[in-house]
């Protein structure tokens, strides 16, 4: 009779532990499948590439002229076009949002406008790549073309000034969630030692953040690289390396939206995949140092 | 010295504010004032009578109706095969896995977040290269690839989401499992969830904003200008995002132009709210933690 019951009892556990075993290899399953994607990405990418390294066209597509007509399929200027646009767009984003964030630590810490300012932050995460865009083409270019009276105002100018309000909201909320931080560590040292507010955020708040800083770049890079939107709507689209700022330009993402609309010539093909890849490496790097700060920063502290 | 460098340092930090508010204002009542007489019924089902194009019985050609039914398609699919593997990979990152398989599928899903959406509409158009040339000669872009390529852009939300929701709750809740001799997925399964559905909640709304906002994936992915309803999961079918980046190209006369701030105003407060949501949602899964 106990032994009956004793056996009952031993299978119902065992049916609880194979039961626990399952859920548990779900769960991997679900998050192996998760990052295998990333590793589907890559091998697809390199493989629709390889015929370029195989059949040694590399060289048609790292060249300067994109000129399908003709038989030309370089990429470079998209490229030096992407890496200028974000060079650019942080040049104009990066002192905005030190400024937005000295504001949000130092001369209005508290109050409605603190309030107002961080709303409006979080409101500007949430609109859309496209409605940036859309409202560019209607209000900047023609701004552009009427007070520059160069060209049609579809321009790399345009661009980086639509492209640095999309980065800036990401930027301001990263640094900000930091400074928060360091806030509470050294404001009252800060504020017994007599500094200002402006002082404070000058000489201890921000150099405390200086890994901030450089996340914050880096991640506000990785969104200008990214973005596709606005250089397709706003920046022209002319394969050409720019020669001012009021030159119509063609990013890397642009490129591959407008090749893939447009061309079926196998070698135009074979030069998105290859400006696909270049992308995702570009991010893969950003990300490894994203990786390298963010784990140095930590046993600095 | 030192008041002239703050007077400075303080202007030009208010001047920033300054630009940032009055672009962000500039941006809104823009729109506004654009679209706004624009968004009635007709905005959405032209000249067809509502309850016809509702029920599917007459087609709508100069509404947007068919967008609208093209990104909630969307939306619906790629949260169905999003949610389910985002949540479970968050759950197991968290509560099951090693430090050493936390860094590795942490740092994967880290670069698959960082991914530009544009290269993950691109590995979709070559999955259907692929196919093509192995077992489907006749594989096509559309719904069902666009849905799954959105799905792939919010996964890292989800499961940083749901991590940070489990990883937020104190250590005394996590005693009660073992106290009442719970096994780990009993423990999970009624006390952790129930205590982090509210943060895994506000990642899910998060999502379904990113997947009703990303336009260039679609563009990749089988989303086409006029094309209808869709018939079918592998059809072609247009989006409300797609459907504003065509109409600020290739509008042809000042009604696609209204229809045009109309849609954009429409995706606007759709993101807004949901984004809204989200945020609000975080917040009070944040409250929850702190007052107690």
């Amino acid at each position: 009779m106990t032994d009956h019951r004793f056996s009952a009892e031993a299978q119902a556990l065992r049916r609880t532990a194979r039961r626990e075993l399952w859920i548990e290899r779900i769960l991997l399953a679900a998050a192996g499948l998760s990052a295998a994607v990333v590793v589907a990405i890559f091998s697809m990418l390199v493989w629709f590439c390889l015929p370029l390294f195989t059949e040694h066209r590399l060289g048609a597509v790292l060249a300067w002229r994109w000129d399908p007509i003709h038989q030309h399929f370089g990429i470079l200027p998209m490229l030096i076009t992407s890496c200028m646009l974000t060079i650019l767009a942080l040049c104009i984003a990066f002192p905005l949002t030190i400024g937005i964030c000295s504001l949000l630590h130092g001369t209005i810490r508290n109050g409605v406008l603190r309030r107002m300012l961080l709303f409006l932050v979080h409101f500007m995460t949430g609109i859309p790549t496209v409605i940036y865009g859309f409202v560019s083409v209607f209000v900047l270019v023609p701004l552009l073309r009427w007070v520059f009276e160069t060209g049609t105002g579809f321009s790399l100018m345009a661009a980086c000034l639509t492209l640095s309000v999309l980065i800036l909201p990401t930027m301001v909320l990263v640094l900000h969630a930091e400074l928060d931080q360091a806030e509470a560590r050294y404001r009252l040292t800060a504020e017994a030692l007599g500094f200002s507010a402006e002082q404070t955020m000058r000489s201890v708040l921000l150099p405390a953040c200086r890994r901030a800083l450089i996340v914050t770049v880096l991640l506000g890079m990785g969104r200008a690289v990214g973005d596709t939107l606005v250089s397709l709507m706003v920046a022209g689209n002319a394969a050409q390396v720019p020669h001012s700022l009021f030159d119509s330009v063609r990013t890397l993402t642009a490129h591959i939206a407008l090749v893939l609309a447009t061309d079926s010539h196998s070698m135009a093909y074979q030069s998105v995949f290859a400006a696909g890849l270049f992308l995702f490496l570009l991010m893969s790097c950003f990300q490894a140092v994203l990786r390298f700060w963010a784990k140095s920063g930590a046993s600095f502290r | 010295m030192k008041p002239t460098v703050d007077r400075f340092w303080k202007t030009v930090s208010w001047l920033s504010g300054l630009i940032v508010s009055a672009s962000v204002s500039f941006l809104i009542g823009f729109l506004l004032w654009k679209g706004v007489h624009a968004v009635s019924p007709r905005l959405f089902f032209g000249d067809t009578a509502w309850q016809d194009a509702l029920f599917g019985r007459r087609p709508v050609f100069d509404g947007i109706w068919p967008a609208v039914v093209g990104t909630l398609s969307l939306v619906v699919f790629a949260s169905l095969i999003a949610v389910p593997i985002g949540v479970a990979a968050g759950i197991y990152l968290s509560e099951y896995a090693t430090a050493r398989q936390r860094r590795w599928i942490g740092s994967l899903v880290d670069l698959l977040s960082a991914t530009p959406s544009i290269v993950m509409g691109l590995f979709g158009f070559t999955l259907i290269l692929f196919l093509r040339k192995t077992i489907f000669p006749n594989a096509q872009t559309g719904l069902m690839l666009a849905a799954g390529c959105i799905a792939l852009i919010v996964l890292p939300y989800l499961i940083a989401t749901t991590q940070a929701a489990l990883q937020g709750i104190p250590e005394e809740s996590r005693l009660l499992g073992a106290s009442l001799g719970l096994t780990k997925w009993q423990h999970i399964r009624h006390t952790l969830i129930p205590l982090s559905a509210k943060g895994i909640l506000g990642g899910v709304v998060l999502a379904i904003g990113r997947a009703a906002e990303d336009t260039a994936v679609i563009l990749l992915t089988g989303v086409m200008a006029r094309a209808g309803m869709p018939r079918n999961l592998w059809d072609k079918f247009e989006a409300l995002p797609f459907h504003v980046y065509y109409l600020a190209a290739e509008h042809r006369d000042a009604a696609e132009l209204a229809q045009g701030f109309g849609t954009a105003l429409v995706l606007l407060m759709v993101t807004t709210f949901l984004f809204g949501f989200s945020y609000w949602i975080e917040k009070q899964a944040a409250r929850r933690w702190n007052s107690a």
